[in-house]
């Protein structure tokens, strides 16, 4: 591994994202802190609804108007809350990748492949001719693996299958060699076999080039392998972080421990999958004090009075008034 | 490809076979007499007139030999003469046809890039002054009645303001250039007659102008709301995501996907022009398919109503294969077999 920075590469203080809905005002974000060092991968956890996406998507300001951002994002030490556009057009596609779920959608339909990766290099290096563009996209394409390349370049998305597709959006995220890729859950549309592969690929770009990746992931599975680090997130705060092995070895949050009974197991363990009872608690109508308390197995009355701070607990952080109880009770 | 187009041009002249067969029938089954546009009504009484000319005129065969002798002709590109005129249709379709060609030619020209550019416009500004202008302002096109536009417009700037020239193709005493598009624009350039372009150009203004702002319209409200539809696509975030700024998002992003739709929308209006332009004719003096249109129907002159439905359909022939065609080269995701 390399040798980390002691400097962030990117720091979030203080997240907070709040739509204007017309059911009123609804906050998708209330207080996120992460920070990310040069070449370190930090998987964010939580199901669909937990702010994960909306996080990112803040950052990279990807929201629609409707969205009010507040709190302070550092990239480099420069402010990206509340950046103007031209500064973030400077920096999103060359400092700061992204790659997002369904790549089918996520590519332009009427352009070809290798046109759209090279409008990615173009818009940063003006003085990079069409021809030049070209041939570093078709490099591009076969650094992910992608077979023929010079003939693939040439056709359109749909002519991709999912996995290659998939690959063709990492090869346009890092084609200018970003610090920092987000990948929004990258495997979810994918087959599993396929799964693994992007995986692999995304696994040897930060070896090779030291790249700090933020995998955005429903899955828990996905970032055991792949990540140095893991904050879960629900309803909209950062319920517990650690290095991995911390957190799947000493969790002390009941959701994410509910997540980790809920992962299908190769070693033993013959009995039913546990699925956490519930569902996330709507945005306009979240819980007194801890969102997690309806549905949680081990709350007490006081779990509903005030919003747990995230604290150490053991060797992880955790937003959990029980978190000490729970070093008792074993993962 | 190619076989789509072949395919397509050898369907259209039995297409053709089959309207002319129904406009046929549907002009028998009418109650008026088309006698009455051929004899004089003094002669009405004399029946030796009335025989000579239904004689003349092939009205005394049955039903079905008039309609074998019409088909048998129709394929030898034979439409007929015209009770009104007394000249074969075709020659009256043919000196009609590029009079209204040039004008629906302007006026879809004027009404893609308005409606295209004011759709642009409404879309970028969603809910603001510019998106309640641009769409105010296409649908007064779309609701003004043209013979009411189209005579305010002559009467501000052709006789008030002076600055354009009133109704015609040409001024009273200009000599039509050599016919060989019989658009009089091209036609005079090509004749490298720069004065009489012109002269022709503005007669064309005023009309053109009419006739699309009917179109502009719809074109606004389509280019608008399949904008509006594809800026929401996941593919416009990842142009953002890359470092596309807002203007290349809009114009080399959203609306190649946007005008794929409006494609269909701008061939029928033109195909449909062709034949609907007769307001816009009649007021502007355009001596056109559609003025030619109402005077065959108001005499009864068969041979001209067929003659004028086949243009018709021709035109929406033609204009479908052409947006399939532009369909396909837009989209790369349509294959045409």
């Amino acid at each position: 591994m390399t040798v980390l920075d002691p400097t962030p590469l990117i720091d979030i203080r203080d997240l907070r994202v709040t739509f204007n809905t017309p059911r009123g005002p609804a906050e998708a974000i209330c207080g996120v802190d992460l920070s990310l060092k040069p070449g370190e991968v930090l998987g964010i956890v939580g199901e669909s609804g937990s702010g994960k996406s909306v996080a990112m998507m803040a950052l990279m300001h990807l929201l629609p108007p409707s969205a009010t951002i507040t709190g302070s994002v550092t990239f480099h030490g420069r402010e990206l809350v509340g950046a103007p556009r031209a500064e973030m057009d400077r920096l999103r596609g060359a400092k700061i990748g992204m790659i997002f779920q369904d790549p089918l959608t996520a590519f332009n339909p009427v352009l070809t492949v290798g046109a759209q990766i090279v409008e990615a290099l173009r818009l940063h290096d003006a003085a990079l001719s069409k021809r030049a563009a070209w041939d570093r996209a078709v490099e591009l394409l076969a650094e992910v693996a992608i077979p023929q390349p010079d003939r693939r370049a040439a056709q359109y998305p749909h002519e991709f299958s999912g996995g290659m597709r998939q690959r063709a959006m990492i090869a346009m995220a890092i084609a200018n060699r970003p610090e920092l890729l987000i990948a929004d859950e990258p495997t979810t549309a994918l087959d599993v076999t396929v799964q693994a592969q992007i995986m692999d690929v995304l696994h040897k770009l930060r070896e090779e080039r030291g790249i700090g990746l933020i995998l955005i992931t429903h899955d828990l599975g996905v970032v055991a392998g792949a990540a140095d680090r893991i904050a879960v997130m629900y309803s909209g705060r950062i319920v517990e972080q650690g290095t991995v092995d911390d957190v799947f070895y000493a969790s002390r949050h009941p959701y994410t421990r509910g997540l980790i009974a809920a992962l299908p197991r190769l070693d033993g363990g013959d009995g039913p999958l546990t699925a956490i009872e519930g569902t996330p608690p709507s945005l306009f109508n979240r819980p007194r004090g801890c969102a997690f308390r309806p549905r949680c197995p081990v709350a007490l009355a006081p779990c509903g009075e005030d919003v747990p701070p995230l604290r150490r607990a053991g060797v992880v952080e955790s937003a959990c008034w029980r978190a000490a109880d729970l070093a008792e009770v074993p993962v | 490809m190619l076989r789509f187009v072949l395919r397509r041009v050898i369907a259209t002249p039995l297409l053709l076979l089959g309207v002319a067969t129904v406009a046929f029938f549907l002009s028998q089954m009418t109650k008026g007499d088309p006698l009455s546009a051929i004899v004089p009504e003094r002669q009405m009484n004399n029946p030796e007139v009335v025989a000579a000319a239904k004689q003349k005129w092939g009205l005394d065969k049955s039903l079905p030999e008039r309609y074998a002798l019409y088909i048998g002709n129709l394929v030898q590109g034979d439409l007929g003469t015209s009770f009104s005129t007394r000249r074969p249709v075709s020659a009256d379709l043919a000196d009609r046809l590029p009079a209204t060609f040039e004008l629906v030619l302007a006026a879809m020209s004027f009404a893609t890039l308005f409606g295209i550019t004011l759709g642009v416009v409404a879309a970028r500004y969603r809910d603001r002054a510019a998106d309640y202008l641009a769409r105010m302002f296409a649908l007064i096109g779309s609701s003004l009645p043209v013979f009411w536009s189209g005579l305010l417009l002559l009467f501000v700037f052709s006789v008030q303001l002076g600055w354009l020239p009133g109704p015609g193709r040409l001024d009273a005493r200009s000599v039509a250039p050599p016919g060989i598009t019989g658009l009089y624009t091209i036609d005079a350039l090509l004749a490298g007659n720069l004065p009489l372009f012109v002269e022709a150009l503005h007669h064309l203004l005023l009309p053109a102008v009419v006739l699309g702002w009917s179109v502009v319209g719809v074109i606004v409200r389509l280019v608008r709301s399949s904008l509006l539809e594809v800026l929401g696509q996941d593919y416009i975030r990842t142009a953002r995501a890359k470092g596309a700024g807002e203007k290349r998002v809009m114009l080399h992003h959203a609306l190649r996907n946007a005008l794929i739709p409006t494609l269909t929308i701008i061939g029928f209006s033109f195909a449909y022009l062709i034949t609907g332009a007769v307001l816009t004719e009649t007021v502007f003096s355009w001596p056109g398919i559609g003025s030619y249109a109402v005077s065959s129907a108001r005499s009864l002159d068969f041979p001209a109503i067929i003659g004028v439905t086949l243009v018709g359909s021709l035109a929406f022939l033609l204009a479908n294969l052409a947006t399939d065609l532009a369909y396909a080269l837009a989209n790369p995701r349509v294959k045409l077999q």
